[in-house]
């Protein structure tokens, strides 16, 4: 029988104001799939995005929603999931949301640990305003904000959710929806941070004039820069430098910042003593 | 009964906060407001609420926004800075109706300014603290006792209109340590607003269907009633909308449901919108607010020893302005109107735009020290 995305779905919000082909929306239905997969009950689910094409993934599915300012959904993320700790909260949020303008929420989010399902769509560009560089934009593409060429170095965003913390990082493109659905559970599965790097296409606004004017060869690019992990490590450092590795790049157990507010709370009613070091596993 | 306790301002904001009903703070130090924080991050937990120590100013918004539009009683606080870099956040609560309380004491500024000195210069920041069209509600506290009655007073407002709602210490005021008097905690808990909610079918559920001047009635999340908020000008249900109509019709609501509100029903609640101290028979009038308004009562007091009858008028809810009184007070005092604050006249330029004059006297200060009584006795006897 056919997946019924309707139950999910606002569908009086549909068409989508998403272009003809836009990534976007395959991610959209993968979520709604893991989101079933997990059998979550939709009253107990709120969906938070930012500013961008990706801003508007909120208003298109059938639970509490918020749509919030550039850069900030982890903050407002953060207050929704620490006031209501037993809700599963999903974020939403583009490169130039989680990368740039709202770069230092990303990292805190990680570094808590706080059990979101972070889900970063990349596209590589600053699609809705028109084709401006953003943090990923490879140097040497053409924007309308880099007219000769951009020239700024690139982020790898899974490296810094690494960095940072995040106690579950992957990498996955929307070229393959069955893989993301799948990875998509396992990072809503995690208890703790999920940083979920998608990369998509914007064959409108990055593909244009950097000769991928359809969204297949927009997808044949990301396909060409994307290798699952296990083969990644397998690459020179050199070869490495021009692929993403794909799949779960970190999976660990981590104590989740709820759950050590608890002990906040249970210290503060004199149901435990003080918290100290030797609460911690790590001492520095 | 009425409480007897010892602290500062500060102090007494926060513990306010938690007997409004709040459980949620987010915030970022800045002085000279961390007292505030460090208070709720003692108290919050030991009744279950939540506490969390954000990484930057905006976050420390973001957060108790997203914390209260699940519909958990939220408040953050911070000074001029802080506001400056919330400003954006802030703007969201306006337009998606989210009540929030914002504890800002004032240090000077611009800028980085005064850290640690006194100013009242954040008053027309507090007025239109972000970009677009909207109307600000503003407390001022001006004695211990009111930091603790006003913000007590700041979250009912914002569940009552649901709006964030500015409460305003200034850096005297918020360190000063001393004896307040607070009313009996039953009757605050008794006082308690909290934000209406619709109880019909979910499927006629529509959060912002409501006439004009009215505010929106937003339910908890998680119990079914689903709805989605957005920073965009929405329709009735919340979904985003370009409709010229509709556009209107939000920002006309969002002014009407306090400005217009105010001005049909003289203020926005029952409580005092203002303090007169010796204006009955006075002829000379001092209007002064936060804690210059404690220098102001012995200013009076110090004049009238030498038989010049003062009065001071201190006004609470600076935004909307008690604009009704205000115009009686010129009408009555003419130009022996003397007003002092520190800034360069930011409520000057409100109590000339109501009274319809400019030539009061004034003694304002920008310089992080607080005025002098003596100072106030001074520029009233060049008066007379």
């Amino acid at each position: 029988m056919a997946f019924n995305y309707d139950k999910y779905l606002r569908v009086n919000k549909m068409p989508t104001l998403w272009c003809w082909g836009c990534g976007d929306g395959v991610i959209l239905k993968a979520t709604i799939r893991a989101i079933e997969k997990m059998g979550w009950d939709m009253d107990n689910v709120c969906v938070i995005s930012g500013i961008g094409c990706s801003g508007r993934f909120s208003s298109y599915i059938n639970c509490n929603t918020i749509h919030t300012t550039h850069g900030r959904t982890i903050a407002y993320a953060t207050g929704v999931k620490l006031a209501n700790p037993g809700v599963n909260v999903i974020v939403v949020a583009g490169d130039g949301d989680s990368l740039a303008i709202g770069g230092n929420h990303t990292i805190h989010g990680c570094r808590r640990n706080i059990d979101l399902n972070f889900i970063l769509i990349n596209n590589f560009i600053y699609g809705l305003t028109n084709s401006q560089i953003s943090p990923t934009t490879p140097q040497g593409m053409w924007c309308v904000s880099a007219q000769n060429g951009n020239i700024d170095p690139t982020f790898n965003a899974c490296n810094l959710a690494i960095g940072a913390g995040a106690s579950f990082v992957a990498r996955e493109s929307m070229i393959d929806p069955k893989k993301l659905e799948k990875i998509l559970v396992k990072g809503f599965s995690h208890k703790g941070f999920s940083f979920i790097e998608v990369n998509s296409n914007c064959h409108i606004n990055l593909g244009r004039k950097n000769k991928m004017n359809s969204a297949m060869e927009n997808l044949a690019w990301i396909d060409s820069i994307t290798i699952p992990v296990k083969k990644w490590e397998a690459l020179s450092p050199e070869e490495q430098l021009n692929k993403l590795p794909t799949g779960v790049l970190r999976e660990v157990e981590q104590a989740e910042y709820c759950d050590l507010y608890d002990m906040v709370i249970a210290a503060a009613q004199g149901k435990r003593g003080k918290i100290t070091q030797d609460d911690f596993a790590k001492k520095i | 009964m009425a409480r007897e306790v010892i602290g500062n301002g500060n102090e007494l904001a926060a513990e306010a906060a938690i007997d409004a009903g709040a459980m949620f703070f987010s915030g970022y130090p800045i002085t000279p407001s961390s007292e505030v924080m460090h208070v709720a991050s003692d108290l919050l937990p030991e009744i279950g609420g939540k506490f969390i120590q954000m990484e930057d100013e905006i976050a420390g918004i973001a957060a108790a926004l997203g914390a209260s539009m699940t519909g958990v009683k939220s408040f953050t606080a911070t000074s001029g800075p802080g506001i400056s870099l919330k400003a954006e956040q802030i703007g969201l609560g306006f337009i998606a109706e989210v009540p929030l309380v914002i504890i800002n004491v004032m240090r000077g500024g611009p800028s980085t300014g005064l850290p640690t000195r006194v100013s009242q210069a954040d008053i027309g920041q507090a007025q239109y603290p972000t970009h677009g069209d909207y109307a600000s509600i503003t407390l001022c506290a001006g004695s211990l006792s009111e930091c603790y009655t006003e913000t007590v007073r700041g979250f009912n407002l914002a569940e009552k209109y649901m709006t964030p709602v500015f409460v305003l210490l200034d850096e005297t005021i918020g360190h000063m340590h001393g004896k307040a008097i607070l009313p009996d905690l039953e009757e605050v808990k008794a006082s308690i607003v909290n934000r209406a909610t619709f109880d019909g079918p979910i499927d006629e559920y529509k959060p912002y269907k409501v006439p004009m001047n009215k505010p929106a009635v937003i339910n908890k999340m998680f119990q079914g009633y689903r709805h989605h908020v957005t920073g965009l000008h929405h329709g009735d249900e919340g979904f985003p909308t370009e409709d010229a109509v509709q556009c209107e019709f939000n920002i006309e609501r969002l002014v009407g449901k306090i400005n217009t509100v105010a001005k049909e029903n003289d203020g926005l609640d029952d409580l005092p919108d203002y303090e007169e101290y010796m204006l009955e028979d006075a002829e000379v009038c001092i209007i002064a607010y936060g804690s210059i308004g404690l220098g102001a009562y012995e200013a009076v007091q110090k004049l009238r020893a030498e038989g010049i009858k003062a009065g001071m008028f201190r006004p609470i809810m600076l935004w909307p302005s008690p604009a009704k009184r205000i115009a009686e007070i010129g009408a009555k005092f003419k130009d022996k109107i003397f007003i002092t604050e520190l800034n360069m006249g930011q409520y000057t330029k409100e109590i000339e735009r109501i009274i319809k004059r400019d030539d009061f006297t004034t003694l304002f200060k920008a310089n992080g020290r607080p005025i002098a009584p003596a100072e106030m006795v001074a520029k009233v006897k060049e008066m007379m």
